[in-house]
């Protein structure tokens, strides 16, 4: 919540900022590596309220000294204490005077941690970048500008200008005279005003929009801005970003929303296949996602250990051995528990369940409870740049391809081949089946193995673009069980459309209320679609559904 | 079809009995009454400490704790056990009623806290100036009350009403009432909502005016827990034995049979699934002060199907069943968690898969098979 | 059980409140105009199949009617129809001259005075035949009455003679469950009559039962005729030509015949919808 500073506050910071500089500049050349810190400012920035911390750290980013960069970064890593008014640097049980730099022994015995509250930390992260934009290495000063563009204020200026007049890297200047132009827009002088509307009319992002609206909107009958040209300037702008904006942003949200309902659909097409076939709710089918994922990364390090000329192609080994090592223990799954308790769906679900702990506590037990790392083969890094503001991913790509390619493979498997042919039969009426001499229990066996086969599938998938850990399994099962309530069951078709429909408009609420508040409208908008088709988008009606 | 007896040898039709509560039931409740509020408060707070019968604070907030679980086991043995609905959202409305008390708990600690602020820590680390419209009056220990109940009814009534009116039921229901849960874990777990974020509640000074952590305090929290799993004990053992109990089973066998009876499912669904929620609701309330923290983790689905378990070991539509079932799991749990904190997550899962394949009855039917008592 | 039970005089001041709000109840039902069940037009599909097409009906008050066809006429369709189970693609269906039934749920229908034996026969197996009728009787069902029902004196003497009539007296006791195919049959059509409804719909009553069992219950049919409308789906030919007095054949979704059994019987279209063609 950004607070309006006080005319006090605001003269004492400028004041401060003028003493500061004018030290700087009085300062005795760079002979002296460790320039002594105003202690004004440090004891404000330890020992003040709030706003005084805030004007500090402003004052320390405007120096641009090293010793400021080292202060800050030590207060946002919790190493600044104090001592009665003596402000002290800890680390590793030593400490240092935080104005001086000198050591100061013995510890004294009694110190207060110094805890910044969340806006102080915020202008902290904006200093620290500021300050970091003088480093000698482009990755870092890279990721400061990036940083910046979010977190930059008035006091930060000096240091963006004296960054952009030594800056040589097109990309960085560029990220900078944009978050110069975004700070100026608050700035009292109406020429530099009209030159920083004029400036962001090149920006790529969407926030830009979100800084440039307030000056056309009205507020009550009079408009927010009074002086006419600035708004005229500011309209020119807007138009120039939403022209380029609109178009990215739309075709980006669609892929998005294709890319998360693919994964979905991954997520859910083995669900949909075993809680049709046997009305099983199978609780561990997030887990066997996660084995999946597991196995491309037991075969990715088998590569880079083996055959590390190969690396690039290990997918091609851990596709199959993904869906091997999934289905396989779906298939033991379902050979010792999941087979006795046909017709008892609530019980079927509690003991997946406890399928699922044992999945996880087990993988823990074999590869730790932290992450591992799978990553991209080289061809799936990078992306497709197709509009200023919009690349899309190649690992994204090559799913949603991997999808589709594993849905016509399920569709030809079901319709074309005699497994296909007692599954849906089975499906259908199990004890009819069951009569014409189809072996429903090894059908039950084959199909379960097949709908956790192509869980692993979705893990081997997953593990591309994301985490792969031992809760990996327990992010999806949610998500694919409303696919799975929405499409309705035993339809191929439904669980594709619902999964596509769930991404594309999550991706769409997403954008327009956040993330969250999207997810808990989609729940919402499936229990009012129930409502209307109890039985899901595609079910059969009549006699046979009852069940 | 069997030859019947002349009319007149066979003895007169009677309604058949449906006492609440057996002979033997009523001096069993009695005597835990007893423990709960003589022994284990004397034992506590009378016997000195080191002394062989002391009972120490740890078991006396363990048991408090494990009784809150009994409760919330119980509200799922009236509508899972009984009524054959399988509720994966329990864990929700024990956590949102742990949250409305918790409300309270945070405003009793007054300035108090990091910041010295009227506001809680965590509103003034957001740089808020104010509380949301929705912490007014929450100081009022009443008002707390009412939303302790108020809001996982309502809740659970607007939800229930909607889901049974479209006929969601078995798994469906289920799943349904997790993605329930898990939305509102999502909710809560942003800093925004204004409950905490994360970090939910903690740090609670007092109750009522009273210091939260001192044995005294303690005690009353102990008693007032157990007077409440007694009395949602006989308020389930009230319904269980009325008719309005043997439609609510009838609706599990039967229930287009029901329908056709002439009752309506619906009301019957919902009145004893918003009573199960907001007997859960209760339970939280009670389990925040006892633990000192509530945070959104208490709303995660894992937590939900926990409660079943508690209910399934048990045994289900015994309502004895599943008080023993949540002290036995979560017994074993604070037992597990310290001795073999690696093995625990192996246990539940294979508690899970063998009560439902080798016990359907719980330990209860085990004791009634064992001839240690009959039906 | 009693005609004046029937039309509801000492059901008891809850009769006529019955249910959660529901305010049809069985002595409500205008029958000045004869017929007590009105079918007319009606048609369902499912995914384009025609259950029924255009199907018209009149059932008389008091009536004893069998309706007859071969597998998928739509026999038990029709009677999902009118408990309210599944709802007509077109066409109307009156109770009475007044109660729309298209309009009403499964549970303000069974309180209008439609009571329904399926096909399958469902019990409440968990529960003793005495708490079965005792759940099935004629009374105040909404939740907060049920949470403190006593069963009457008058109540208990219902559920004794209903025992009497299904010759389940000496189960009574027992759980449903435990009881043979053929009590379980006779258990449901006594819930039917606790239920003390003006039309019985009697899905498939005989199937399951030994020769015996299926005379008794031709006689019980047959009793009940006068004091209810009954409607009798049967495939036991036998036993509809014990207690028929008009037989409907119904074929593919429609009425094919209607008239006294020989009638039918001698209806060249009805030997060749049975015979094959």
């Amino acid at each position: 919540m950004p607070t309006m500073p006080t005319l006090a506050a605001t003269v004492r910071r400028t004041l401060t900022i003028a003493a500061v500089a004018l030290a700087a500049a009085l300062a005795p050349g760079v002979a002296c590596p460790a320039p002594k810190l105003p202690s004004a400012l440090v004891s404000d920035l330890a020992l003040g309220e709030n706003d005084a911390r805030v004007s500090a750290i402003g004052a320390l980013a405007a120096t641009g000294s090293e010793a400021a960069l080292d202060l800050l970064q030590a207060l946002q890593d919790g190493e600044v204490q104090t001592a009665g008014d003596t402000v002290l640097r800890v680390r590793n049980g030593r400490a240092t005077d935080a104005v001086t730099g000198e050591a100061v022994v013995p510890l004294p015995p009694s110190r207060d941690d110094v805890v910044p509250n969340n806006r102080v930390r915020r202008e902290l992260a904006a200093a620290i970048a500021a300050l970091k934009l003088a480093s000698p290495d482009r990755a870092t000063r890279l990721a400061a500008a990036q940083a910046l563009q979010s977190g930059a204020d008035e006091e930060m200026l000096p240091a963006i200008e004296r960054a952009l007049a030594g800056e040589q890297d097109p990309a960085i200047k560029a990220l900078l005279t944009l978050t110069r132009a975004t700070v100026q827009l608050g700035s009292p002088d109406r020429a530099k005003r009209i030159a920083a509307i004029r400036a962001l009319a090149d920006s790529r992002d969407a926030n830009t929009r979100m800084l440039l609206l307030p000056l056309v909107e009205k507020k009550g009958a009079e408009f927010a801005e009074p002086d006419s040209d600035l708004r005229a300037e500011a309209e020119l702008s807007l138009r120039a970003i939403e022209g380029r904006l609109a178009t990215g942003e739309m075709v980006g949200r669609i892929f998005s929303g294709v890319s998360l309902g693919s994964v979905l659909l991954l997520a859910a097409l083995g669900l949909a296949i075993t809680y049709g076939l046997m009305g099983v709710i199978n609780m561990a089918h997030g887990e066997l996602m996660m084995i999946g994922a597991y196995a491309t990364y037991v075969v990715q390090n088998l590569f880079r250990s083996q055959l590390p000329g190969a690396f690039d192609w290990y997918l091609v080994a851990a596709v199959p051995a993904a869906f091997a090592a999934a289905a396989l223990v779906g298939m033991a799954l379902e050979r010792s528990v999941i087979r006795f308790l046909y017709g008892r769906p609530l019980e079927t679900l509690l003991a997946t369940w406890g399928i699922s702990l044992i999945l996880i506590q087990s993988m823990r037990t074999l590869f730790g409870a932290q992450n591992v790392q799978v990553e991209n083969p080289a061809w799936m890094s990078g992306g497709i740049h197709l509009f200023s503001n919009l690349v899309l991913p190649w690992n994204r790509i090559v799913i949603i391809g991997f999808a589709a390619a594993v849905v016509v493979s399920i569709a030809a498997l079901l319709t074309r081949t005699r497994l296909g042919l007692f599954v849906r039969g089975v499906t259908q009426n199990r004890p009819m089946a069951s009569c014409l001499g189809v072996p429903t229990g090894r059908v039950d066996t084959y199909a379960f193995g097949l709908g956790s086969g192509i869980a692993g599938l979705a893990g081997c998938a997953l593990s591309q673009i994301g985490n792969v850990g031992p809760d990996l399994g327990q992010s999806y099962i949610v998500d694919s069980f409303m696919v799975v309530v929405l499409g309705g069951v035993g339809q191929l078709a439904g669980t594709v459309y619902a999964a596509m429909g769930l991404g594309i408009v999550n991706k769409f609420l997403e954008a327009w209320s956040g993330a969250v508040l999207a997810k808990i409208a989609v729940l919402v908008f499936i229990i009012v679609f129930i409502q209307k088709r109890p039985q899901g988008l595609f079910a059969l009606k009549g006699r046979m559904a009852d069940g | 079809m069997n030859p019947m007896p002349p009319p007149q040898l066979r003895t007169p039709l009677a309604a058949p009995p449906h006492p609440v509560l057996t002979r033997g039931g009523w001096a069993t409740v009695t005597f835990v009454a007893y423990l709960l509020f003589v022994l284990v408060p004397a034992l506590n707070l009378l016997v000195p400490e080191g002394h062989a019968f002391h009972l120490s604070d740890y078991f006396v907030t363990l048991a408090a704790k494990i009784m809150c679980y009994a409760i919330v086991a119980l509200a799922m043995d009236l509508i899972w056990g009984y009524t054959g609905i399988l509720s994966l959202g329990h864990g929700l409305f024990f956590a949102l009623g742990g949250y409305m008390m918790g409300m309270y708990l945070m405003r009793s600690i007054g300035t108090e806290g990091v910041y010295h602020s009227q506001l809680p820590d965590f509103m003034v680390f957001l740089d808020w100036k104010a509380y949301p419209w929705y912490w007014s009056f929450t100081d009022h220990f009443a008002y707390a009350l009412l939303l302790v109940v108020a809001v996982p009814g309502l809740l659970a009534l607007v939800f229930g009403y909607f889901a049974f009116r479209s006929r969601i039921k078995g798994v469906y229901f289920s799943i349904i009432t997790q993605a329930l849960s898990y939305a509102f874990m999502l909710l809560f777990f942003r800093n925004d909502t204004g409950f905490g974020g994360n970090n939910g509640f903690t740090d609670f000074k007092r109750i009522l005016g009273y210091p939260i952590a001192t044995p005294t305090t303690r005690m009353a929290l102990f008693v007032a827990t157990g007077a409440l799993l007694l009395a949602a004990f006989l308020l389930g053992r009230a319904i269980v034995t009325s008719r309005l109990g043997r439609v609510l089973t009838a609706i599990r066998d039967a229930e287009s049979r029901v329908m056709f009876c002439g009752y309506n499912p619906l009301h019957y669904k919902l009145f004893i699934w918003t009573l199960s929620a907001v007997l859960c609701g209760i339970a939280g309330a009670l389990y925040v002060p006892q633990v000192g923290i509530i945070n959104p983790g208490e709303m995660s689905p894992a937590n939900s199907i926990e409660i079943a378990i508690w209910t399934a070991v048990g045994g289900r539509g015994t309502l004895v069943g599943p008080i023993l079932g949540a002290f036995i799991v979560n017994g074993a749990k604070s037992w597990f968690t310290v001795a073999f904190p690696e093995f625990w997550l192996f246990f539940l899962g294979l508690l899970f898969i063998l009560v439902t394949l080798f016990l359907p009855q719980g330990v209860i039917g085990l004791l009634r098979r064992g001839g240690w008592r009959r039906p | 059980m009693t005609t004046t039970a029937v039309h509801g005089v000492d059901a008891g001041p809850s009769g006529a409140l019955a249910g959660a709000g529901m305010r049809v109840a069985g002595h409500d039902v205008d029958t000045t105009h004869g017929p007590i069940l009105y079918l007319e037009g009606i048609s369902v599909s499912f995914d384009g199949f025609k259950a029924l097409n255009d199907l018209s009906l009149t059932i008389d008050d008091g009536e004893l009617r069998c309706i007859i066809g071969p597998n998928g006429a739509g026999k038990t369709t029709m009677m999902d129809v009118i408990t309210g189970k599944t709802r007509p693609d077109a066409g109307s269906a009156f109770f009475g001259q007044a109660i729309d039934l298209t309009q009403l749920t499964e549970a303000q229908i069974a309180h209008a005075g439609i009571g329904r034996k399926f096909q399958k026969p469902t019990v409440f197996e968990q529960h003793t035949v005495f708490e079965n009728l005792e759940l099935a009787m004629k009374a105040d069902k909404r939740v907060r009455v049920a949470a403190r029902a006593r069963l009457s004196g008058a109540e208990l003497a219902r559920i004794g003679e209903t025992l009497e009539l299904i010759q389940l007296r000496d189960e009574v006791h027992r759980p449903a469950g435990l009881l043979s195919h053929g009590q379980k049959q006779w258990l449901e059509i006594g819930m039917l009559l606790m239920q003390e409804p003006r039309l019985l719909l009697l899905d498939e009553p005989v199937a399951g039962m030994t020769d015996e069992e299926t005379m008794r219950t031709a006689e019980l049919c047959q009793s009940l005729a006068g004091r209810h409308s009954v409607v009798v789906v049967e495939h036991d030919m036998d036993f509809i030509a014990r207690i028929a007095r008009t037989v409907t054949v119904l074929h593919e979704g429609s009425v094919l015949a209607e008239g006294s059994m020989d009638a039918v019987q001698a209806d060249p279209r009805v030997i060749e919808v049975y015979l094959g063609r």
